[in-house]
């Protein structure tokens, strides 16, 4: 076990000192920068009336089928992962059955092309 | 050292913030602390050995599933104020059940036995992760002895897009779209006519 | 290493053909001409005839492997009679509903090519239930079988009481697949296996250890119970019917009350018997619990019901308790008793929901239980039809219903369970009141306004089957009997 974690102690260096310079960053300004905020510093600059409700628009649906297909076509890559490196081991069985599988989803991929699902407008 | 030290602080900073999910006040705070917890359990699944998980975790996990709660948080609009107000009258039952599975937690551990009939018939020994990695063992025999299963999750999968076609895709009539293949199929025949102009006259 | 063995593709046959012909749909239909349009009817109701054919082509390919019992893929899967008898079952109820929503969707411009897809999808997730012999093929089957049904219970994408129908059940739903999964993680922690025929060897009474049966396992079987009495819609995990089949469309509706539940209640059967059977001392309680809720609350709730499918709703939900008595008998009789419960069930509400599906007004569908008043002078056969249905949930001989609720209490009393039968036999009495009450709207009052006129072929089609079916089956059940038998014992085998 510890030969192979041993593997992936570069990556937790990584992360410490990410977070570190991140928490650097961020504290950095949070504790040095002055901050007094004011009540005639916050409002309008120049000229025009103070804002009234929300700027942002109702969020399309589009994105969210764009985001479901996103999340089944990741699916398939994860499966495909294993597959690809274990590909010597299991021969053409497991070849074909990976066949299939995406076969499965090429059905389900022409399937939302034709009807449109790809298309934005 | 390092392995256990690693493990506390991951463990730490993915409690707290699946904490702060739930008693974030911003909907959108919640999202970012879930990415958070989903980070550091990919931490404790890699000193498992499980490192394959651990990285289908950050790919799908934060890569779509994130994004995809944040969609909805953002196309939802959730007012937390209103939703927060009947949290108090809750607070009690929600803490007895969460008392109760704590209990129960406690005891699978005290009791936890394992006699030798499932040890000789039940159990099956996994791969050490130094001679075999997960993915490895995993690429093995996921599509060769459970088949079955690779290829129900396959049908799975396209019963989700058919059912997100279905339920979101609507047909927006009276836009105008580009037809690439028609447009590179115009020949001079049918788009320029000639015609022939006398001297001082128009056509 | 190189997988030698193909593995045996016979036992699973039936499902391989349900796949391709899914797939060979779905490109049929995005491949026509007016694919474009989102309700092209021409091709709704071609692929919806396909299907179909399909749904009434497969039991003959079940058939084929009736009498033998098969494991397929490594012990993920299995087909013996039990499990062909619930398919067969199961095929019906499926093929009836399809036939049935034609009409409907039609009507209310729902008529899309996916819905008789989704339907076949849905079935196809029923008979992978059927046929799991493992936690996780169950779990797939189960899934499939849920997110079609997610899809088409909000298939009426405009309608708020669709879409809410479909979220709740939804919600509720992955709640209840998730604490399945808890529960099947907990019994693969301290059993060390997933396969039903291992843990069936593992956990068999003679090799327990001095401290009882290990606490983890019965943790979990307690999961996976409340995550199957969900889908069952068993007391106390019912809450989420009455909305469901209220919001949902009514061919949907027929759907959800036909074969998931009778493919929920064969999965519930071959858990418990298979490998927790030597475990009864513990889960027997919690069934006898949820039986006796789910008959009580199904008579007593439904008292107040205004609009006929909530009141199904309800009624679906007793009937599923009076069927979890047998279960609580633990011995092949009460699974008998359960398989002839659920066949008869199958025809009945297949007939009544054909007869909700022809009441409609002026074009729309009406769902108040007092727009059936005066049926009996306007639309006589109809109301014949429903009659018999309604007496035939009752319980009153010599129909149908009454022979199902006879082999149940038959089988309760042999095992000597006699307070259940009698708080079975008063909850019966007590339920009867809701269907009497339509009987004496139909023929006893007179009506507003006649429903319309004419009803369509297929729907009358449907309910004349069924109505048949329920009126002569006390003619000769021995056929259903024995076959019952032999499915039940398939189950004790080991």
């Amino acid at each position: 076990m510890q030969a192979f974690l041993a593997e992936y102690l570069p990556i937790l260096i990584f992360i410490g000192i990410a977070t570190i310079f991140s928490g650097i960053a961020v504290g950095a300004s949070l504790f040095i920068a002055p901050q007094r905020p004011d009540v005639e510093k916050t409002s309008a600059y120049e000229c025009g009336f103070e804002a009234f409700g929300d700027a942002r628009h109702k969020f399309d649906v589009r994105f969210y089928l764009v985001a479901i297909l996103f999340i089944i076509f990741d699916l398939e890559v994860a499966f495909l992962f294993p597959w690809a490196i274990s590909l010597g081991n299991i021969g053409a069985f497991g070849f074909w059955s990976m066949m299939i599988f995406l076969g499965i989803l090429t059905i389900g991929f022409v399937y939302e092309w034709r009807k449109g699902a790809l298309e934005w407008e | 050292m390092i392995e256990a030290l690693a493990f506390y602080i991951f463990s730490s900073i993915a409690v707290a913030a699946a904490f702060m999910v739930i008693s974030a006040r911003n909907p959108v705070h919640s999202v970012l602390f879930l990415i958070l917890t989903f980070f550091n359990v990919a931490g404790m699944f890699v000193i498992l050995g499980a490192e394959f998980l651990a990285m289908i975790l950050v790919v799908v996990y934060v890569g779509a599933v994130a994004v995809l709660f944040m969609f909805v948080v953002m196309m939802l609009d959730i007012n937390f104020v209103e939703l927060r107000q009947g949290f108090l009258n809750y607070l009690p039952i929600g803490s007895l059940i969460g008392l109760v599975m704590l209990i129960e937690l406690a005891t699978l551990f005290g009791s936890w036995v394992v006699t030798p009939v499932i040890a000789n018939r039940g159990l099956m020994p996994t791969p050490s992760p130094d001679i075999t990695t997960n993915t490895h063992a995993l690429g093995n025999i996921v599509y060769t002895h459970y088949v079955y299963l690779f290829q129900a999750a396959g049908m799975i999968l396209l019963v989700a897009m058919i059912g997100a076609i279905v339920l979101t895709h609507r047909n927006r009539p009276g836009v105008k779209k580009q037809d690439i293949g028609r447009q590179l199929n115009r020949n001079p025949a049918n788009s320029v006519e000639i015609r022939k102009v006398e001297i001082g006259k128009g056509i | 290493m190189p997988f030698e063995n193909l593995p045996d593709l016979v036992p699973v046959l039936p499902e391989i053909f349900l796949a391709l012909v899914i797939m060979s749909l779905l490109m049929f239909g995005v491949f026509q001409r007016g694919g474009r349009a989102e309700t092209d009817v021409n091709t709704f109701r071609v692929i919806s005839w396909m299907a179909v054919v399909t749904l009434i082509v497969t039991p003959l390919l079940v058939l084929s492997l009736a009498g033998s019992t098969l494991i397929g893929f490594g012990g993920l899967f299995i087909s013996d009679p039990f499990s062909v008898f619930c398919k067969i079952l199961v095929l019906i109820g499926s093929a009836g509903s399809l036939v049935m929503a034609r009409n409907f969707l039609e009507e209310h411009d729902m008529a899309r090519f996916e819905y008789p897809v989704l339907v076949v999808f849905a079935t196809l997730g029923m008979l992978m239930m059927i046929s799991a012999n493992d936690l996780i093929s169950l779990y797939m089957g189960l899934e499939m079988q849920s997110l079609s049904l997610y899809v088409i219970a909000a298939f009426r994408r405009d309608d708020t009481r669709s879409t809410e129908a479909g979220l709740k059940y939804f919600v509720l739903g992955a709640v209840a697949s998730g604490m399945f999964l808890y529960g099947a993680s907990l019994i693969y922690g301290f059993a060390g296996t997933t396969n039903f025929t291992i843990l069936e060897q593992v956990l068999q009474r003679d090799t327990q250890d001095e401290y009882g049966q290990s606490l983890g396992i019965i943790f979990g079987i307690v999961f996976i119970l409340s995550a199957l009495a969900f889908k069952v819609s068993a007391v106390p995990f019912h809450m989420w019917t009455p909305d469901v089949y209220e919001g949902a469309p009514t061919p949907v509706t027929a759907l959800f009350a036909i074969a998931p539940k009778i493919a929920a209640l064969a999965l519930f059967m071959r858990v418990m018997v298979g490998p927790f059977g030597d475990l009864i001392s513990e889960w027997r309680q919690i069934i006898i619990f949820i039986s006796v809720g789910s008959m009580l609350l199904g008579a007593l709730a439904a008292i107040n019901q205004r609009n006929i499918k909530r009141m199904m709703a309800y009624s679906s939900i007793s009937h599923v308790g009076f069927a979890l008595m047998g279960l609580a008998v633990g011995h092949d009789s009460g699974i008998r008793a359960i398989l002839v419960y659920l066949t008869i069930y199958l025809f009945m509400n297949i007939g009544t929901f054909a007869c909700i599906l022809a009441m409609r007004r002026g074009g729309v569908m009406v769902e108040a239980i007092d727009e059936l008043a005066g049926l009996g002078k306007t639309h006589p056969l109809m109301a014949a039809a429903m009659t018999v249905f309604m007496f035939s949930m009752a319980g009153i001989p010599p129909l149908a219903g009454f022979f199902g609720k006879l082999y149940i209490f038959l089988s309760v009393i042999q095992a000597e369970l006699y307070l259940l039968a009698v708080i079975g036999v008063l909850t019966s009495v007590v339920g009867s009141f809701y269907y009497l009450r339509v009987i004496r709207l139909m023929y006893f009052e007179d009506p507003d306004e006649p429903l319309d006129r004419p009803v369509s072929r297929e729907i009358s089609l449907i309910a004349t089957l069924a109505g048949l079916v329920t009126v002569l089956f006390f003619l000769y059940p021995d056929f259903l009997v024995l076959s019952a038998a032999t499915a039940s014992s398939a189950l004790f085998l080991n």
